[in-house]
């Protein structure tokens, strides 16, 4: 299907007035890149705001502009598909601090250099607050519903949290209302990683030929791992070796998941750039939704009137089944309708983007409202 | 309303319009449905199943998968007006437990399950010796979800020892309502609904 029959757009906006941050910052000529699928109706009332995961982008349904591969959600996302955008606007914006085309690290500040480390420390709020005034700029006041993954998720949820008039449905897949310590241990760890590579340079390597791509590797590598079971490894790996028949004594990739691992390391650098991965991994980790409202998470949700489902999986060890039913009861006790349900699949916490068939009834069924 | 079960026809032609209620149990919503479309009831469930949560949530319902028997601990006191289970009860570890949990996240309790005492049972039992499997309680002993059997009578002494009120009962019998008279004899079904 081509671009003009999927009626798909990529541009990019600058906002016009200066973003303010949590942090207490702001950033001025923030630039937004996005792509939309579908056709906005003249009501401007069947938008769905779709958010993306930390290392996705705005590339939903087109193909990726550096790796060519199809988009994060084509499978998905399409007339006639799980998201109908024959009915539906669907609108995904790079995040803040990524590196897609949305103002980020390594973006140029107003001296004309990048931004590297100078660029503040942003939060999941300040990510959807670039995507807010978006939707203003579009003339959307309110949206049919905001759908998230992982730190999508986390979007979706701060959204519903912050400015709750502004949709009416929230789904919140695979995700978490905060971060816990072991989610920022394993982001620590590929921080550390991105950091202790030479070419960091403390994140001046911009302009300078290859950057950390090494330590970016690594992080990769390490965070991959917390995307998939332990069970959906042995099944896909085992203790198969690579194209050889016998252990090397060595240091080789000898096993098929260490190759694989490599793999999706090296080629995670030739489309990410490094300091965004440190700040975006910072704003996730920075992410506790119920501490934004003095503690308790029911509190976030006073003001919410939409419908909301939960998702989780029973062998997503990330953001496991107990943390989206922690949101489920605040969002009980605040008296807003919601809908939880722990699906079966085998991929762990990736099952948000793989062929689970049960995942698509619950979101057409919920959507489809 | 003629589309449902029996017994979640009686409950549901007994529920105050407007009211606020948790169907626990609630299987494919097929009860929460009718009361939010016929009854402008504001309708919560609990359901076990995912595939059951999928359908409910694909009608518009609001459910949250969970077990009966520990997840009514997170509902707050009174949370609804009434808290509904339907043929549910037999199925729950600890039936005198949930039945007060039932009654303290709802201020009334509507409470559905088979008659193990209905003459059909009783004669199977007395003629062949063997644990029953009938058109309401189909599956064989060793493989039933149906781990508490309980009588009319039965449900009416624990009723008793706990001090709560019968607001109503129900009695069917091949799907049709019948009087209270020898109801532990011939009825099939059982709905009551509870008050403290």
């Amino acid at each position: 299907m081509t671009a003009a029959e999927l009626n798909l757009v990529n541009q990019t906006l600058v906002l016009p007035a200066a973003l303010p941050l949590d942090g207490g910052q702001s950033l001025s000529s923030v630039e937004v890149a996005y792509e939309t699928v579908g056709t906005l109706n003249p009501e401007k009332s069947n938008a769905i705001l779709l958010f993306h995961a930390l290392t996705m982008d705005q590339h939903v349904v087109s193909a990726h502009p550096k790796t060519g591969k199809p988009g994060w959600w084509s499978k998905s996302v399409g007339p006639g598909k799980v998201i109908d955008t024959s009915r539906f606007f669907v609108i995904c914006a790079n995040v803040l601090g990524g590196c897609m085309g949305t103002t980020g690290p390594a973006s140029l500040a107003a001296d004309g250099t990048p931004y590297a480390m100078r660029f503040p420390v942003i939060t999941i709020r300040d990510m959807v607050r670039a995507q807010v005034a978006l939707l203003d700029a579009l003339g959307i006041e309110q949206v049919h519903a905001v759908v998230g993954g992982s730190m999508g998720g986390m979007q979706a949820l701060s959204f519903a949290a912050n400015w709750p008039e502004r949709t009416r449905a929230v789904l919140v897949i695979a995700s978490t209302a905060r971060h816990s310590a072991q989610n920022i241990a394993f982001h620590e760890v590929g921080r550390q990683a991105i950091m202790a590579d030479p070419k960091w340079k403390g994140g001046d390597y911009h302009g300078a030929g290859k950057g950390p791509e090494a330590g970016l590797a690594v992080a990769r590598m390490a965070a991959h791992i917390t995307y998939l079971s332990e069970a959906g490894l042995t099944d896909k790996f085992g203790r198969n070796l690579q194209d050889r028949a016998a252990k090397t004594f060595g240091f080789d990739a000898d096993f098929q998941v260490e190759s694989y691992l490599r793999h999706q390391g090296l080629s995670f650098t030739d489309r990410f750039d490094a300091n965004s991965y440190l700040y975006i991994t910072r704003a996730m980790d920075y992410f506790d939704l119920a501490e934004e409202h003095g503690g308790r998470l029911a509190e976030a949700f006073a003001g919410a009137r939409a419908r909301f489902c939960l998702v989780s999986f029973d062998t997503d060890w990330l953001y496991p089944t107990a943390e989206s039913r922690v949101i489920a009861h605040a969002l009980n006790a605040a008296g807003a309708p919601v809908s939880f349900v722990e699906l079966s699949a085998p991929y762990g916490h990736d099952s948000f983007l793989l062929d689970v068939p049960a995942l698509d009834r619950v979101i057409a069924g919920f959507l489809n409202q | 309303m003629s589309a449902l079960r029996p017994d979640l026809a009686v409950i549901a032609a007994n529920v105050a319009p407007g009211s606020r209620v948790l169907d626990v149990g609630c299987g494919d919503g097929a009860l929460m449905a009718v009361l939010r479309d016929e009854r402008q009831v504001d309708a919560r469930g609990m359901e076990l199943d995912p595939a059951n949560v999928a359908e409910c949530v694909a009608r518009g319902l609001s459910v949250m998968q969970g077990d009966a028997d520990t997840d009514l601990v997170d509902y707050p006191d009174a949370a609804f007006d009434y808290a509904i289970l339907s043929q549910t009860l037999q199925t729950t570890k600890r039936p005198d437990a949930v039945l007060d949990e039932l009654l303290r996240v709802g201020r009334k309790a509507f409470v559905s399950f088979p008659n193990f005492a209905h003459w059909k049972v009783r004669a199977s039992l007395m003629w062949h010796g063997r644990m029953p499997v009938t058109r309401l309680l189909p599956v064989a002993w060793y493989e039933t979800p149906n781990i508490h059997h309980a009588t009319v009578r039965d449900f009416r002494d624990l009723v008793e020892a706990k001090g709560l009120r019968v607001e109503g009962a129900w009695f069917l019998s091949g799907d049709r309502r019948i009087s209270d008279a020898a109801a532990n004899w011939r009825a099939e079904h059982a709905v009551f609904l509870l008050s403290r």
